[in-house]
């Protein structure tokens, strides 16, 4: 029985997002025309400059496809749980999730976990084949990659969570955290390498936007499934992931005790 | 009330399910004195507070808005760490022990929800059952017991955004005995009910308590629910205790008043009868007070035998002015 409220949130999690049907046929249609757009652009500029960031074109094409994959279950655009737990500790909710036995950021995290499963499987799979089925892609055929990648892609989830967290917990001392929650999210979009490869980036920018967090979200799943870690190189990315994870996930539970303290006075 | 051997056995046998002593909660609190000053300033929300409470008691907690009742609540659960004092709560220490005391204690917000807001009630019972590990046929028969009770059935499979306050509330009291909890606390757990929602409610607090042992601390602002749940009462003022006692007790050292509401068949001068005194008249209707102890029956009998008395009502002393009376303070404080 040990575990089972954190795997029953979990599913739980999953559910919920599955039962919005429409809402996710919209978003792997709009994945998908993104996908497209950014893959034709990034055609053009791998023709012109062929090798840039060091990938060769069909691997900046499945770059821009794994891209798509991920966006939401990274919740690189937002929608995941922190807006929820945001207005929990604003409208003072958050007591009632405190005295509970069980730990508050293993319950959001295992939340969070199955909307990523959801999403990955819900929103990743679809536009991912359409642009296999469009474009000449660089996809691994050894499935150690791809269980690799897949380790990545929860290691990456989870340092997307641990961020959102921490932008949750900031309501706690800001009345409106709208403000902390775009700049992290604008940072996020270019930082994961979004945008484009942080690979492409050159001097100081590309050695600190890989350096940072963000990276764990796109840019490093993206390479471990592309091969571009030879031997231990991949196991060493996953490393720099999970040192992030554990160093913001501390961070977030840190922070949660000195909250913990203040969510008492609103409401007394 | 099945308790866990291994637990029953590392505590001493004690019939005081919850004890303070001195217990006091300070609370800095930071104000915009210029453009960068701030000034520091202590609140006082709980100031030495003392009592006990026997298992199986059903005891209400009142006081006004911002008297430290839910600091008090806060600091029962764990949540809240005292500034001074001592906390036992079935013989453990609630700050040190939350974890572990969580699973003992059931805590009902009236104007919080304890519940998943888009999974149907079944679902967040489902997740309490893991939450707290209660075992399969113990869960199944409190959860059969209250649905029963609660008449949480047609409820069982609606999410609980679609559920009505009232339904809500039910919902919420069940999700807090799963557990089968020794010590339950209610804060407001009628507040914004209609009044057959609120009878339910009553009925079910009385039944647990009778029939489980559970110990009940009750905070609320409706006079009723402490008539017909409490004998005991702790009235907290200010953060300190200002009387502990029965309810009985507390209208004579408040000298609080009920109001007849009466209908007549015109408009009349104000009336004058024995017992009671005409506080206020709208025309055919007037509002007469008289004591809280006093019955309203011989009044009614009187009015009805000297005017044209059409409708009635008894309208009880809000907990407010039963206090502000006691202390003779305005009680119009938010």
């Amino acid at each position: 029985m040990r575990g089972g409220f954190y795997a029953a949130v979990a599913v739980r999690g999953f559910r919920r997002y599955a039962t919005y049907r429409t809402a996710t046929l919209a978003g792997v249609f709009t994945n998908t025309v993104f996908g497209f757009i950014i893959a034709y652009s990034y055609e053009a500029l791998w023709g012109q400059r062929p090798h840039l960031g060091g990938y060769t074109e069909a691997q900046a094409l499945t770059y821009v496809w794994i891209g798509q994959a991920l966006l939401q279950t990274m919740a690189l655009m937002a929608g995941g749980f922190e807006e929820e737990l945001a207005e929990r500790i604003r409208s003072g909710d958050i007591a009632v999730d405190l005295y509970r036995p069980a730990d508050l950021q293993g319950w959001w995290l295992s939340a969070d976990l199955g909307r990523a499963c959801f999403h990955l499987l819900g929103r990743g799979v679809a536009p991912m084949v359409c642009g296999a089925l469009v474009f000449e892609l660089a996809l691994p055929t050894n499935p150690v990659t791809w269980l690799l990648f897949l380790v990545s892609v929860t290691l990456g989830v989870v340092v997307s969570f641990a961020i959102r967290f921490l932008v949750a917990l900031s309501s706690f001392w800001l009345l409106d955290g709208a403000g902390v929650s775009q700049v992290v999210f604008l940072a996020g979009l270019f930082f994961s390498g979004m945008l484009l490869p942080l690979t492409v980036f050159p001097g100081w920018l590309g050695v600190l936007a890989r350096a940072l967090p963000w990276s764990a979200m796109l840019q490093v799943p993206a390479d471990v499934l592309l091969g571009r870690h030879e031997g231990t190189g991949a196991l060493l990315a996953l490393a720099f992931q999970a040192g992030w994870a554990a160093a913001l996930l501390l961070t977030g539970r840190a922070l949660q005790a000195v909250a913990a303290r203040r969510v008492v006075v609103q409401g007394g | 009330m099945t308790v866990p051997v291994s637990e029953a056995a590392t505590e001493a046998v004690t019939d005081t399910v919850i004890e303070l002593d001195g217990v006091e909660k300070v609370f800095d609190v930071r104000r915009k004195a210029g453009p960068l000053r701030r000034l520091r300033t202590q609140v006082r929300a709980v100031d030495g507070i003392s009592f006990t409470v026997p298992r199986g008691e059903i005891v209400g907690y009142i006081g006004p808005n911002g008297a430290g009742k839910s600091t008090t609540i806060k600091m029962l659960t764990g949540i809240l760490n005292p500034s001074g004092g001592r906390i036992r709560i079935c013989g453990l220490d609630p700050t040190r022990d939350r974890t572990r005391l969580a699973r003992r204690i059931g805590v009902v917000f009236g104007q919080r929800t304890t519940l998943w807001w888009d999974l149907p009630l079944r679902d967040s019972y489902e997740l309490v059952r893991r939450m707290y590990r209660i075992d399969d046929a113990r869960y199944a028969a409190n959860l059969a017991a209250c649905v029963e009770l609660l008449d949480l059935g047609p409820l069982l499979e609606v999410p609980v955004r679609q559920l009505s306050l009232g339904q809500r509330m039910r919902g919420d009291i069940a999700a807090a005995l799963l557990h089968d909890p020794e010590v339950l606390y209610l804060d407001e757990p009628t507040i914004g009910l209609d009044v057959i929602s609120k009878t339910r409610v009553r009925d079910f607090l009385r039944r647990v308590n009778a029939e489980r042992g559970t110990t009940v601390l009750l905070t609320t602002h409706d006079l009723t629910d402490i008539e017909q749940l409490c004998r005991r009462v702790m009235v907290i003022d200010h953060g300190r205790l200002m009387y502990d006692g029965d309810l009985g007790g507390l209208h004579a050292v408040g000298d609080s008043e009920r109001t007849l509401v009466a209908d007549f068949a015109r408009e009349l001068p104000p009336v004058e009868i024995e017992g009671a005194r005409c506080v206020k008249v709208d025309g055919p209707r007037q509002w007469l007070a008289f004591p809280a102890q006093a019955s309203a029956a011989p009044l009614v009998a009187a009015v009805a035998a000297h005017y044209p008395l059409v409708d009635l009502s008894v309208r009880e002393p809000a907990i407010e002015d039963v206090i502000a009376r006691m202390y003779g303070e305005d009680a119009d404080r938010t």
